[in-house]
């Protein structure tokens, strides 16, 4: 870990193992629902359920700070506390969350490397109780939103250039082959890219075991398809959680500047009326 | 004091499914078996099951599995 540029935003399960029953850690299972979670997780782990408490409910949004302020109160986080995320899908969601935190101003938060895979295929201890934190008074920050892209600014961006543009959905859904991975809903009307937008799926920056890889391999990932953190990045996927897993690794790992993480992705820009794509690889 | 839980007999695989690769991991936690099948790429979760063997949970989530995956369609 000590290689990455953010070394502390990374702990491994050995290190949870260590420090999972320390009073100013708080470990959070974040998933796209909670079914693995109730089949047993760290103890002690808050277990959080992306679609539920990490989406704004009406607006198609992040949670507003109110909403923050109310899960972390509510999950026994107090505003000095090392909160550590881990989850399923390689962490997908739990880099989602990370985001949303670095996003309202948390400072210590970690991210399990590894994730909920590595944890269970290390046979490591498991809880199926769920524990009922005292709740605090959390104070987030107002939104910082240089974290995030939204569509005028990609818009922008395009016109103006100088800046790098990541899609790190699978090449079938880069090429328009696919509207969706496979086994999951189309929620777009047309198969593509934004224009420019170089291939890099998520997974690449994993190991078999879903850890990360070393920063020279990712470093030389990056820079083979033209991303050395000379310029600004923004990364795209479809609903935006599989590009915040690449959005951490370009911020925290390899140490880039002005990365975002264009959450309304593909799901948005696919479905624009009377702006151009791009299909094919 | 009662023995804590831990994933135990935990297996991972790929294979096919309605002819799209899945990655299929089989573990067991304390008398239950459970069964998690993604799409390997991009790794997305596809089904869960669980069941009283790993053959009955296997076979729940390939159940899931199969009823998605049939769905999918390839664009020219």
């Amino acid at each position: 870990m000590q290689d990455y540029a953010h070394p502390e935003a990374l702990v491994s399960t050995d290190w949870v193992a260590e420090n999972k029953d320390n009073s100013d850690v708080v470990v959070v299972e974040v998933d796209v629902d909670t079914g693995g979670y109730d089949q047993g997780h760290v103890p002690g782990a808050v277990g959080w359920n992306w679609s539920e408490q990490l989406c704004d409910q009406v607006v198609r949004d992040i949670l507003p700070k109110e909403g923050m302020e109310k899960l972390l109160s509510s999950s026994g986080i107090n505003n000095d506390a090392t909160v550590v995320l881990y989850g399923d899908n390689n962490n997908w969601f739990a880099a989602w969350a990370f985001w949303q935190l670095k996003v309202y101003g948390h400072e210590k938060v970690a991210i399990m490397n590894g994730g909920r895979g590595k944890w269970l295929a290390e046979g490591r201890e498991l809880s199926t109780d769920t524990p009922e934190p005292e709740t605090t008074d959390y104070t987030a920050s107002d939104a910082d939103n240089s974290l995030r892209s939204f569509l005028p600014e990609v818009q922008k961006a395009l016109g103006e250039g100088g800046f790098d543009m990541v899609d790190v959905r699978s090449p079938e859904e880069f090429s328009g082959e696919m509207l969706a991975p496979p086994g999951l809903p189309e929620t777009c009307q047309r198969g593509g890219h934004i224009p420019g937008a170089s291939s890099i799926p998520w997974g690449m920056a994993c190991k078999e075991d879903g850890t990360f890889k070393d920063r020279e391999e990712l470093e030389e990932l990056y820079a083979s398809r033209g991303v050395d953190g000379d310029r600004p990045v923004i990364a795209y996927c479809r609903i935006g959680e599989r590009s915040s897993h690449t959005w951490f690794v370009l911020a925290y790992l390899l140490g880039f500047n002005g990365v975002t993480n264009y959450d309304g992705s593909w799901t948005e820009y696919g479905n624009l009326v009377g702006v151009e794509i791009e299909k094919g690889s | 004091m009662a023995e804590a839980l831990r994933s135990e007999d935990y297996l991972r695989r790929t294979d096919s499914v309605a002819g799209w690769p899945v990655r299929i991991v089989t573990y067991r936690i304390g008398n239950r078996h459970y069964c998690h099948i993604d799409n390997v790429s991009p790794g997305a979760t596809i089904s869960r099951a669980e069941g009283t063997s790993c053959r009955e949970a296997e076979e729940a989530a390939l159940s899931k599995a199969a009823e998605r995956l049939e769905k999918t369609r390839r664009r020219s």
